[in-house]
């Protein structure tokens, strides 16, 4: 029995001095692991060095009536381009370019219609438009040649649809760019919509225990909410050519819950924030900050 | 009771074993001093050096995952995202289970899939 006690204790004992040497390695040794911070350097993905000047445009904007999108992002734009690129901005009027879009195609004698559901019927799917960043390359004078149906309001992305064609008109562009002496011009569309979603949220909530020891446990629990979705199109062409160099489709959405209020305009800012850095890699060096962990 | 006599493979075989655990044990502190010293640098920003003293560690020993880890970080940080995919693969592959690394690698993918369509730094 005095042995079998006696077995044990040197057997803890023999575990605690295990432990505490382990313990004193780690100490002397340092950490296996540490945390640094890094910066990536992104380089541009647009070759800007022939262009001293950037013109943002406008943007055929739609959606939301509490936000005029075509000028906040124009705004926006332009006070991102003006800290963070090499480019000199110009400062000009921002372009309508719905009426302008509108007054092209009345000019070319197509009547417009004012009920976009109707419009979506007779619209063509619109050639060569992609979604995903994708160039595209038109040449304008194929797509002015075909009259297409224009929604005089911009509810939702199908909308957006006809208005594209400007883009691709070269002809138009160029003469923009000879009148800003040749510069980059940033345009394309925007589109800000209110959007509701309801469902089963896992959210962290805070519980005690009979010991009033408090911990977080996931919670499933049904919501109302609401928010927006933003969807802009970033559009950049050559103001030598009028061609399009390149460009990009973004969609960001933010939801709250049924109760907050919101306003647009912040929610709007909010959205665009998470968009800028995309754009700004477009055509500066952007560097991205994180943390990354170093190893022994 | 029979003594045989031993062959000579057996004994030859004891004998590269008896020195290969050891040369292991050798590269492997070699390649650790060279990373330590790396880690060392970048903490002061010195990333290339640091990506000198990685490349020094990983050639000395190519089945340290946390030197391919070290290096792939500091590529990350020169712009090099090529290099640091193939750093971070190499890094996993060596040690599949190794969280701190599947963490650094899935933080850079976020990056580069962000930057896919960008013109990789040479």
């Amino acid at each position: 029995m005095t042995g079998r006690i006696k077995g044990k204790r040197s057997l803890s004992l023999a575990l605690a001095a295990l432990t505490s040497l382990a313990a004193a390695i780690t100490i002397a040794c340092g950490p296996d692991s540490l945390e640094i911070p890094i910066e990536t350097p992104i380089t541009p993905k647009l070759d800007v060095s022939p262009f001293q000047r950037v013109l943002v445009a406008g943007f055929v904007a739609g959606g939301s009536e509490d936000v005029d999108a075509n000028q906040e992002t124009v705004r926006l734009l332009r006070s991102q381009l003006r800290t963070k690129s090499q480019l000199k901005v110009i400062d000009a009027d921002v372009m309508p370019l719905l009426d302008i879009v509108q007054e092209q195609t009345k000019a070319a004698a197509t009547p417009v219609i004012e009920e976009p559901a109707i419009v979506r019927e007779n619209v063509p799917t619109p050639g060569g438009q992609g979604s995903t960043g994708q160039g595209s390359n038109g040449s304008g004078s194929s797509a002015s040649a075909q009259p297409m149906a224009l929604p005089k309001v911009i509810k939702e992305e199908k909308d957006l649809e006809p208005y594209e064609r400007l883009f691709a008109n070269t002809a138009y562009w160029k003469k923009i760019g000879e009148e800003y002496q040749n510069p980059l011009i940033v345009t394309g569309t925007v589109l800000f919509v209110p959007h509701t979603s309801s469902g089963f949220v896992q959210r962290d909530q805070e519980v005690m225990d009979n010991f009033g020891r408090r911990s977080v446990r996931p919670m499933r629990t049904y919501m109302e909410r609401k928010g927006f979705i933003l969807r802009p199109k970033f559009v950049f062409i050559d103001g030598r050519t009028g061609a399009t160099m390149y460009s990009e489709s973004y969609r960001e959405e933010i939801l709250y819950s049924a109760q907050q209020n919101t306003p647009a305009l912040s929610s709007y800012f909010e959205l665009m924030d998470r968009l800028v850095p995309n754009f700004l890699s477009a055509l500066s060096n952007q560097k991205i900050k994180g943390t990354r962990v170093l190893l022994k | 009771m029979i003594l045989r006599p031993v062959p000579l493979m057996t004994l030859a075989a004891i004998g590269l074993l008896l020195i290969a655990g050891p040369a292991r044990a050798d590269a492997r502190h070699d390649a650790k001093a060279e990373v330590e010293f790396g880690i060392d640098v970048a903490q002061r920003g010195l990333w290339r050096e640091a990506i000198y003293r990685w490349e020094k560690a990983v050639e000395i020993d190519p089945a340290y995952a946390a030197a391919f880890n070290d290096l792939a970080i500091a590529y990350e940080h020169e712009g090099q995202l090529q290099k640091a995919r193939k750093a971070y693969d190499k890094a996993l592959e060596l040690d599949p289970n190794n969280t701190q690394i599947r963490q650094n690698y899935e933080l850079f993918k976020e990056i580069n899939d962000r930057t896919n369509q960008g013109k990789e730094k040479s």
